[in-house]
């Protein structure tokens, strides 16, 4: 290898490991907010009753959307995406992949546990990059997995 | 909206194209609603100061109108199981984006009619930036 790896010991220690989970809310105007923004006209995402008749307890999350986590001041909402330091200063989003095991719907509280499960390093046309593969599990409030959520990140 | 069941379904079938133009409008809709505030997306001065040519849309917002995409398809008997992308290419602020999917294979499992699809996103120079796989389930016309 022609430069040094830029994965240290504490790095390649964080792989697997899970972090401190994450508490996600999901309500009737965050779901609203986000069905808006990706130009959703299915009144399922809107009309409460409608969903409803639809056989959703509430309005459902849509794809991409498992709530928000509280937000806590002073604190970045990607506080708890990396546990541990990089060389590098840029980050650039590689990939998005949800997977949902049933509705997720307004009223329910999730926890999230993420942990990374992957480090691979590439040379690109940026220069060297870390691709980070993290997965993070959603139960919902009876303690069932509802979605996997999985995360590249390109640092470089 | 008819329904599309899983009979109908062929291997090498093209769904209906969803196109959406990503407005500056668009952008912050989507920063709020996702809670990603970062300004590369909807400042300009910012975006440019980074090197990048204006304001590029968000990759998870792609990968949410991928989402609307299937969901439109399989209507209110289906349900999209699985959206997984990778953002290749950037997406300029106030550009067309046409998401596409192509049948890829169908099967049956745990009692679920499923269809995986080949999806993807495309700029107006048929640039695919945006690649990747989706899952669904279909109803069957034998209920």
């Amino acid at each position: 290898m022609a430069e040094a790896s830029a994965i240290t010991d504490e790095m390649r220690a964080a792989i697997g490991k899970e972090w401190e989970p994450v508490t996600v809310e999901v309500d009737k105007a965050t779901v609203r907010m986000f069905a808006r923004a990706v130009g959703y006209t299915d009144l399922i995402y809107y009309d409460e009753e409608y969903a409803k008749s639809k056989g959703y307890r509430s309005l459902p999350c849509p794809i991409g959307f498992v709530g928000h986590p509280i937000h806590q001041p002073g604190r970045s909402r990607l506080a708890h995406v990396m546990p541990f330091q990089t060389p590098y200063k840029r980050v650039l989003n590689g990939g998005t992949d949800f997977e949902y095991y049933e509705p997720i719907c307004a009223g329910d509280v999730l926890t999230a546990t993420t942990k990374v499960v992957d480090m691979v390093e590439r040379t690109g046309g940026v220069g060297p990059m870390l691709f980070i593969t993290s997965d993070t599990i959603y139960k919902n409030q009876q303690g069932r997995a509802v979605a996997k959520f999985r995360s590249t990140l390109i640092q470089y | 909206m008819s329904q599309v069941y899983f009979e109908d379904v062929q291997e090498g079938q093209e769904i209906p194209v969803l196109t959406e133009n990503c407005t500056s409008q668009r952008l912050v809709m989507w920063a709020a609603g996702s809670g990603d505030f970062y300004q590369i997306h909807y400042d300009k001065d910012f975006a440019q100061g980074t090197g990048l040519p204006d304001r590029i849309t968000h990759g998870a917002l792609k990968h949410a109108l991928l989402g609307r995409l299937l969901h439109e398809w399989v209507g209110d008997g289906g349900r999209v199981k699985k959206v997984a992308c990778q953002y290749r290419g950037m997406d300029i602020v106030n550009e067309d984006v046409a998401c596409h999917g192509i049948v890829k294979r169908k099967y049956q499992e745990a009692g679920e009619n499923l269809v995986e699809l080949d999806i993807w996103t495309e700029t107006p120079q048929g640039q695919k930036t945006t690649p990747g796989t989706g899952i669904v389930a279909l109803p069957s016309r034998g209920g």
